[in-house]
């Protein structure tokens, strides 16, 4: 694809609010396709609403959200679904679901009350299960699981729905460190195998320096900066918005920028390692 | 044509039927259930016509449903007891269908017409009718209920509603107005005259007692419309079980498809209610018993349907025969299976902190 082209989804002028409560105003974003963009800003800076403005779950008051050149909210509800998947913060699962009927149930937008399991149907659900490492899982409720496969499985529902533009909304809170890794990298997986499109709200900087290629970062309902990482991750930026003093350094594993917040107490840290020492 | 009929190794339950055109999921655990609920349902159904003071024996019964039986039996069968039947199916099926539709959507077990203030309402219209309005018929009196359920009804949904309609919110307002609401119809009935009062509690409690095929007609003839339409909707249904969100983006269209499934189950809880009085607890048992049973998550709709028909069949007759030749409002009968439903529902929601 051309770079010069407009890509698939994007916002222009957005106006967002809930009620008379204005989240944001005049706010315009590229989502680039292909590859994996992640909105960052502190607590109830807009990023989910912008998030639930682009999955279409909610209307502006002005501007337009764009799906491949049209308004989103002319497209038939049916047919945005086929295009964009989102995942919730929180999702709801039925009592007793088993895996396999859940992740099932994804691939209802291409579905008719008369067409109800197609050979298409099946071979997609297996894929999103294999490709979550939860095919094992299919027949168990998904009320047994942990929090890290349960969060795999919702994944695999939004992966069954086979749309190129998958929307995620803090895929990783209430996940401990190694399942949240564990998520990041299969959604990194995804994006390089299908080259799907991805855009997820991350709390931690640090992580969507290392798995996004665009970043997004918001404050006050605004945008306070969008691109690479590296050009968007500075320890100016991560002032303004988060007003936190921090330097920025070289993560080691992967090279990205990684956040270290400054020791403004710097006494504390020192009480702090010699009560390690002491108790050691 | 080629039918391939495949035993499920996908990895979702079930089996699909597939031809060229169509796919279709069955779920077989659920049809075979279906099937033995139907026969009960017949079974008990065929008992009930068969005792009572004048018993009829049970190759009787069956030959007089068909008009081939001696004149007595025949006119017992078809004139007294078959219809009482007949509505006792058909509402019970009505009540448990609206009672899923209710739960699913509130994705709370407690939330179903008898607890969210409807039945109150039909009640107050009903009441209403019997003491105020003078020389008014059964017509009149269900036409009150429905009008005081309905009414009733847009009134809790509109005080609960915030930006959609959630669980608890509906309940608690709900529960609220149908006091506010009980607290009318207790009023009504200390004005009545004795009559008035003795009837109108009989209504209160659901009574099948002389119910003629001029009642079988209305129910018969709303299901076969709500029915379908409910059974299109529960699609949607078991995708907004998913919560709001997640149906949105899976092409839902959530407040059209919400406001659609609210009409269709008050409008079957109106149906009922209005032939048979509020009978208590089948639209808050049925769903749960049913999903039990089926052993699949969220609503199903024929198997949750035949549940609510044999729970409220059984009902009457117990109602009928327990205390022979007194027969009791099955109302009561119901209530003695449902309250302990309730309790221990409520204390379960209490102990995992949900409320």
């Amino acid at each position: 694809m051309n770079p010069s082209d407009p890509p698939r989804l994007s916002g222009a002028d957005l106006r967002l609010a809930y009620d008379d409560r204005v989240i944001t105003d005049g706010l315009s974003v590229d989502i680039p396709d292909g590859v994996i963009t992640a909105i960052v800003g502190a607590n109830a800076c807009g990023k989910s609403t912008l998030l639930r403005a682009l999955a279409r779950l909610l209307k502006p008051h002005r501007g337009r959200v764009l799906l491949d050149g049209h308004e989103i909210h002319s497209i038939k509800t049916k047919e945005v679904a086929r295009r964009l998947g989102l995942l919730p913060q929180s999702p709801i699962a039925p009592e007793g679901i088993t895996v396999g009927d859940l992740v099932a149930r994804g691939r209802s937008p291409h579905q008719k009350l008369l067409q109800q399991w197609s050979e298409a149907d099946e071979s997609a659900v297996v894929a999103a299960l294999t490709a979550t490492n939860t095919i094992e899982l299919a027949d168990r409720a998904v009320d047994e699981l942990s929090g890290g496969q349960r969060q795999r499985v919702w994944i695999a529902m939004a992966l069954a729905q086979e749309t190129p533009i998958l929307l995620l909304d803090e895929p990783t809170t209430f996940l401990d460190i190694a399942h949240q890794i564990e998520v990041l990298d299969l959604v990194a997986d995804l994006n390089e195998r299908r080259a799907a499109t991805v855009v997820m709200v991350l709390h931690d900087l640090n992580q969507a320096c290392r798995y996004a290629h665009h970043v997004i970062a918001m404050n006050g309902g605004a945008v306070a900066a969008a691109g690479a990482p590296h050009d968007v991750i500075t320890a100016e930026l991560v002032r303004d918005v988060f007003g936190l003093e921090c330097i920025v350094v070289d993560d080691p594993v992967s090279g990205t920028p990684m956040v270290v917040p400054s020791a403004r107490r710097s006494q504390r840290y020192g009480r702090v390692r010699r009560h390690a020492a002491a108790t050691s | 044509m080629s039918l391939a009929l495949q035993r499920s190794r996908s990895p979702i339950t079930g089996r699909v039927v597939r031809t060229r055109r169509i796919s279709v999921r069955l779920d077989g655990r659920a049809i075979g259930l279906s099937g033995v609920l139907a026969a009960a349902i017949v079974a008990i159904g065929c008992w009930s016509i068969s005792v009572g003071d004048f018993p009829i024996p049970i190759s009787e019964v069956v030959r007089a449903v068909f008009a081939t039986a001696s004149d007595d039996a025949e006119f017992i069968v078809q004139t007294l007891r078959l219809p009482r039947v007949l509505t006792a199916i058909m509402v019970g099926a009505a009540f448990a269908i609206s009672g899923g539709i209710f739960q699913s959507l509130a994705n709370n077990p407690l939330a179903s017409p008898d607890i969210v203030g409807f039945n109150s309402g039909a009640a107050l219209g009903a009441v209403f009718m019997i003491v105020l309005v003078e020389g008014a018929g059964s017509l009149e009196v269900s036409f009150g209920a429905i009008v005081g359920g309905v009414g009733t009804a847009v009134l809790v949904y509109v005080f609960a509603y915030k930006r959609g309609v959630h669980g608890y919110r509906l309940i608690l307002v709900g529960i609220g107005i149908g006091f506010a609401v009980s607290a009318v119809v207790n009023y009504l009935i200390t004005r009545a005259q004795i009559y008035e009062a003795q009837r109108a509690a009989v209504w209160l409690t659901g009574s099948l007692n002389g119910r003629g095929w001029e009642h079988v007609r209305p129910v018969g003839f709303g299901l076969l419309v709500l029915v379908p339409i409910a059974a299109v909707l529960a699609r949607r249904l078991r995708l907004l079980e998913l919560g709001p969100d997640t149906a949105a983006a899976l092409g839902v269209r959530v407040g059209r498809a919400r406001l659609g499934l609210v009409l269709v189950g008050i409008a079957l809880a109106a149906l009922a209610t209005a032939s048979a009085g509020p009978i208590a607890f089948i639209a808050l048992v049925s769903p749960p018993i049913a999903r039990r049973l089926v052993r699949s998550p969220g609503f199903t709709l024929v198997p949750t349907a035949l549940v609510g028909a044999l729970l409220t069949v059984t009902a009457d007759l117990v109602a009928r025969r327990i205390m022979a030749p007194t027969e009791l409002p099955v109302g009561i009968a119901t209530a003695v299976i449902g309250a302990p439903y309730l309790l221990w529902l409520l204390t379960r929601e209490i102990r995992t902190g949900a409320m």
